[in-house]
């Protein structure tokens, strides 16, 4: 058996809270959302990066928590779906993904959502291929994706009015 | 999630000089892991060996792109998001731009790096192809100093390169000199988007007066390692580009791929299929001649 | 009216609580050990060195109080294996510990030797019987339907029609592993918590195997993140773990698979081969035929004998049968049990018939409109069954509509040209079928549902129902109905969480039934409320919103909590023989046609879905917005069950058992399908709605696969359809599958 490793102290924001844990370097931030700071709301689908359920903003890019060694998320600024609420450029669109049934079983939901608030910042107005493509990372096994798409364009529009 | 993070050391020691002492003092001991999309995986699924990892991430040394008259050089720690995003890139070196875009989704090209694409040397990597057609060159980095090779044969077999157990790639240098040609690249996975690659391709050529001029292939998923194909490029080479030509440089790009019957394709399908995709090539570099 | 979804906000907030997001002080978490084998005799467990095992709760089939079995129908399937394995990935031993990060290490150090036994791992295989793995024959179940006289229609037929056609496991891959927690109380017995759809059924398996009276298990469901079908029988075992270790050690017990683990160990859809020989008219009218369907169900029996059902009652398609013979069978292999997915056994045997009628029109020289026109059901006439349909279905005019919606004529003629110059070939191609709701014949008598609702203090009302939500709609529904019932508005009603100690045993939530028949139950436990205040006099006939909320609360204030019953009732004329496997299959069948829009890319050949039109008859629309949900969902399923979805097998253990490499569709890969309704009602279905959340993933595969065939000019007869297979296909120069043609003298 391998000696163990020391912890470590990490702090970063989280939904603009300033945060520290004691953790080894090698957990993923994953983890340390969901069982140390107690943020269920990112999800794990796959845990290889390929469903998106665990997506987060870390310094405004959105990442697969999944794949971030908590380690690097050391003065980071993470955003999650709980923190999504206080994001007041699109605050339409949790309400549009609610009223387009964009979610069903609700468990890729929070990464989806955040997937398309990161499109939205960088194009407000994106067409249909635009918002297809920024949700290509994220995996639904109940919609279909259509009323996804449209729950997003629905949300731009919104947003682009008020 | 089947590894233990209490099994494993990972340091950030913050600067380039910083890690490049650390890996001289114990090389081979301290695996660098990047923006993680590769080592990751690995990890959840229980299959890295590595127990110590020292982090590139964010680097300032490793994560800018300058811009000379003669060279671009793009740092190795730069993601593809930073590729995609970088205007000269996507002028002058449209195949790179390409690969980055079709890299997993944005989140996995918001942390994936060139650097790591290439050390991980995976066969099936997408930017590599065009790193070879574009005939980069790599600053190689350590504590002995830094030293300059081409990317031409910095791949040695089946996941080998040429990096030293001390080494780091620094940089990416790509020389200025391809705005002008005729572009082409395909990646050809199992879905649209998130997908490794089955085959893909890079194509650069330049028509002159009805003939090939200059003319680089490259494919990956197809060998060992991504491949040049200087064989059909030699074929190619000054002529001009008819049915029978096309078919004689499919023929011979399909003999010096080695592909195989893996969990993602078979051999005969990328066999076949590297035959098509050389041959859309050349009818592309072709229309670009009558063209210009 | 399309209501926001019951639990929507929390699912847009991130606070839906899964059950991985819940844990008990001092819970443990536990792995299972799975044998690595296909088939033979433990010789020998040894624990490793480097673990501390003593710190470990070890549970094995020895430990178990009850039954070793996961409770189903035919009670074969361990719960641990005790001795012998018969499946790669079966559990073996269970074990826990405070520090969910050791864990998988232990489960890697934990050493099985065998003797190995000789296994089967396919169809062919399991037939020729050189070995038999289950009963007495490797044979689970057979069904026989006959109608007419099928052995004199080849001396009367003008075309001789044969195909064989083959499908592939398919993953149900919810995005939310499964995952329970168990805690025990020797007091109060077992308490579950789990990703599942049916409360009652892992209730019956954990009475059964943990020796404990009904009133010792508890059993509720948590917020589902998908399911399909993969959490219908499954959950039982993982639950039956969870209790087992939560016993031993008397801590709460929380086991959660990650990803590869669920693809690999856990339940998918069952492989088929189906072949058919058809008479034919050169008119094109079918007289008759022989239909062999077949499935593969793994090593132990769990649902196959229903999915065979399903699936032979549904091989006849929605066409008139004169005569038919139709041999099911569900054989054993040395793989994980195959279960219930969305579809059940009619996706399988629907493909070969929707492929069949494109090889008969293109045989007999017909386009594949006009072979499916002169042979559809009509009102009055029988299935395959001999059920008469009642209904008023006009199947001609529904399909005349998918071709006008899909534009399918013009579009043909387009593509016909276009084809001709283009390495990008196009094709469209249409799928006919039918889903029937609810239970199969005597089920739905059998399960003899029982709903509440109750009135409570604040003048609102509360569903009562075991039926559980996974995103398909049912908790918005369900409070729909009884709203509407009542004449209340949709935020006075709220529904139960599904919790065995709280709710009456609804029946499963599968076979499309949740709202067509658990909610017709609804609507009568709600007009038995109404009754009840009305026979107190505190409500007239007639009565407001404000009038139902005050008479409750009053009611309520003076006797309690009260609550209305419904039991199910079956229908009249509703009769089945379970023997001659003949009559009405199905209270209701929905219907469909599907039409597909392909390219396929000579290049690289791969196929690109451009369009897709849906029509559907449904009987009623209650939730437009959920109602289009269940069908892009359902169609998205399907076409990823056609085009990408390919489960690799070596000595019966899944290969790709990561999303990496069990390809599903992304945003990037799917149109905009377009879905449009039909409404013809339902007198069994509450509101006169339908069953459908199954019936979208009947039609996309042959839609597409035989838009594919129109494209190249080549059929294809499997699935999936990957390009490596269409490129082999194109090589060899031949369509796959048997196709012999006896052609017989004019008449």
């Amino acid at each position: 058996m391998n000696t163990p490793r020391a912890r470590c102290e990490i702090s970063f924001t989280v939904n603009d809270e300033h945060r520290t844990v004691l953790a080894f370097p090698m957990e993923r931030l994953l983890d340390v959302l969901r069982e140390r700071l107690g943020l269920t709301g990112t999800k794990e689908g796959c845990g290889e990066g390929e469903c998106g359920s665990c997506a987060v903003l870390m310094n405004g890019a959105l990442v697969n928590s999944c794949l971030v060694p908590v380690l690097q998320a050391q003065e980071a600024k993470i955003v999650t779906i709980e923190g999504l609420g206080q994001q007041c450029r699109f605050p339409a669109l949790q309400q549009c993904f609610l009223e387009c049934g964009g979610a069903q079983c609700g468990i890729c939901t929070p990464g989806m959502i955040l997937a398309a608030w990161h499109l939205l910042n960088q194009n407000p107005q994106p067409d249909l291929e635009e918002i297809r493509e920024a949700l290509a990372g994220n995996l639904c096994r109940c919609t279909g994706y259509v009323q996804i798409w449209e729950a997003v364009a629905e949300a731009a529009v919104r947003g682009n009015r008020g | 999630m089947r590894s233990n993070p209490a099994d494993y050391e990972l340091v950030a020691p913050g600067s380039l000089q910083a890690v490049v002492s650390l890996l001289a003092e114990r090389p081979g001991e301290w695996l660098p892991i990047a923006g993680g999309t590769d080592v990751m995986v690995q990890y959840a699924a229980g299959n890295l060996p590595a127990r110590k990892l020292v982090s590139l991430w964010n680097l300032p040394e490793l994560r800018s792109i300058e811009t000379s008259e003669s060279e671009v050089r793009v740092g190795a720690g730069c993601t593809y998001t930073d590729l995609r995003e970088h205007l000269v890139v996507e002028r002058e070196f449209p195949l790179l731009a390409k690969a980055a875009r079709w890299t997993g989704g944005i989140a996995n090209q918001n942390r994936g790096t060139l650097g790591g694409n290439i050390a991980n040397a995976s066969p099936a990597a997408d930017s590599l192809p065009a790193l070879l057609v574009y005939e980069a060159e790599l600053v190689l980095v350590s504590a002995r100093g830094e030293r300059r090779v081409p990317y031409l044969d910095f791949h040695t077999g089946y996941r080998k390169t040429r990096l030293a157990s001390d080494e780091l790639i620094r940089a990416v240098c790509l020389a200025r000199r391809f705005a002008d040609y005729f572009s082409y690249a395909r990646k050809v996975g199992a879905r649209n988007a998130q997908a490794i690659s089955k085959i893909c391709i890079a194509g650069l050529g330049e028509m002159a007066g009805g003939r090939i001029e200059d003319v680089r292939i490259a494919v990956g998923s197809v060998a060992p390692t991504p491949l040049r194909l200087q064989q059909t490029e030699r074929i190619l080479q000054g002529k001009p580009v008819d049915a029978v030509l096309i078919l004689k440089a499919c023929e011979i790009a399909r003999g010096e791929i080695r592909p195989i019957d893996d969990i993602r394709s078979t051999a005969a399908y990328r066999s076949a299929v590297v035959g098509n995709l050389v041959a859309e090539f050349l009818h592309g570099l072709r229309d670009s001649g009558r063209s210009a | 009216m399309s209501v926001p979804r019951k639990e929507g906000l929390d699912k847009v907030t991130g606070r839906a609580q899964y059950i991985d997001d819940m844990s008990l002080p001092g819970t443990l978490y536990g792995g299972t050990v799975r044998s690595s084998i296909p088939r033979g005799r433990i010789r020998k467990v040894t624990f490793l060195p480097g673990i501390p095992w003593d710190e470990f709760v070890v549970v094995t089939a020895k430990d178990i109080p009850g039954k070793n079995c996961v409770a189903l129908i035919v009670d074969d399937q361990p719960c641990l294996a005790d001795g012998w394995v018969n499946h790669p990935e079966e559990p073996v031993l269970l074990l826990a510990h405070a520090d969910r990060r050791l864990v998988p290490q232990a489960v890697q150090s934990v050493k099985i030797e065998y003797d190995l036994l000789p296994p089967l791992f396919s169809i062919e295989e399991s037939e020729r019987q050189q070995e038999i793995i289950w009963g007495t024959d490797n044979i689970f179940k057979t069904y026989l339907v006959e109608k007419g006289n099928v052995d004199e229609v080849w001396a009367k037929a003008d075309f001789i029609v044969e195909g064989e056609y083959r499908t592939g496991a398919q993953e149900q891959l919810y995005i939310e592993t499964n995952g329970v927690m168990a805690c025990f109380d020797r007091n109060r017995g077992i308490t579950v918590w789990g990703s599942l759809q049916c409360p009652y059924y892992v209730h019956k398996a954990l009475m059964k195997l943990c020796a404990l009276p009904e009133d010792q298990v508890r059993v509720l469901q948590t917020e589902t993140g998908g399911a399909f079908g993969g959490k219908e029988e499954y959950p039982s075992m993982i639950a039956g773990h969870a209790a087992l270790l939560a016993m031993k050690s008397g801590r709460p017990v929380k086991i959660v698979y990650d990803r590869m683990e669920d693809m690999v160990a856990t339940t998918k859809r069952h492989p088929s081969r189906t072949r058919h020989r058809t008479a034919v008219t050169r008119e094109g009218k079918i007289l008759g035929g022989e239909i062999e369907f077949v499935i593969e169900g793994g090593a132990y029996a769990t649902l196959s004998s229903v999915v065979l059902s399903r699936g032979t009652i549904h091989a006849g398609g929605p066409y008139f049968w004169p005569s038919v013979r139709i041999r099911g069978k569900a054989v054993a292999t040395n793989a994980p049990p195959h279960g219930a997915f969305r579809g059940f056994g009619a996706p399988q045997s629907l493909f070969a018939m929707e492929r069949h009628m494109d090889r008969i029109a293109a045989r007999l020289g017909m386009s594949a409109v006009e072979i499916r026109r002169r042979n559809f059901l009509k009102t009055g006439q029988t299935t395959t069954t001999a059920q008469t349909i009642a209904e008023p279905i006009d199947l001609d005019r529904l399909l005349q509509r998918a071709l006008s919606l899909a534009d399918y004529e013009a579009k043909k003629e387009r593509f016909r040209s276009h084809n001709l110059s283009s390495s990008a070939k196009k094709g469209i191609g249409v799928a006919a079928f039918l889903h029937g709701a609810g239970f199969t014949g005597s089920g739905e008598r059998y399960l003899a549902s029982l709903v509440g609702v109750e009135g409570c203090a604040d003048g609102r009302v509360r569903v009562l129902v075991s039926s559980t939500e996974f995103g398909q709609g049912t908790k918005t529904v369900l409070c729909q109905i009884a709203a509407e019932t009542l004449g209340l508005s949709y935020q006075d009603v709220e529904i139960a969480q599904p919790d065995t100690e709280a709710v009456p045993n609804s029946g499963p939530t599968v076979a499309s039934r949740t709202v067509m028949v658990v909610g017709k139950l609804v609507q009568a436990a709600a007009l038995g409320l109404r009754y009840t205040l009305m026979g107190a006099g505190l409500l007239g006939e007639r009565h407001s919103r404000e009038e139902f909320c005050q008479a409750c609360a009053r009611y309520s204030a003076e006797h309690g909590r009260f609550k209305s019953w419904a039991r199910y009732d079956p229908p009249s004329g509703i009769f089945w023989d379970e023997e001659r496997y003949r009559g009405e299959a199905y209270a209701a069948y929905a219907w469909a046609v599907y039409v597909a829009e392909v390219t396929v890319d000579l290049t690289t050949y791969s196929v690109t879905v451009d369009d897709f039109v849906a029509l559907q008859e449904v009987g009623r629309v209650l939730h437009p917005v959920l109602a289009r949900g269940q069908i892009t969902g359902g169609v998205a399923q399907g076409i990823g069950y056609a085009l990408y979805e390919k489960v690799l097998w070596r000595e019966g253990r899944m290969l790709n058992g990561q999303m990496t490499n069990y390809i599903m569709p992304t945003s990037a890969d799917l149109p905009p399908i377009r879905v449009y309704f039909e409404e013809l009602g339902n007198v069994h279905g509450a509101f006169g709605a339908k069953g459908i959340g199954e019936l979208p993933i009947d039609g996309p595969a042959p839609a597409v696969v035989n838009a594919v065939g129109d494209a190249l000019g080549t059929g294809f007869d499997s699935l999936p359809l990957l390009p490596e297979d269409i490129f082999q296909g194109m090589s060899s120069g031949a369509a796959t599958g048997a196709d012999s043609d006896a052609v017989r003298g004019l008449r």
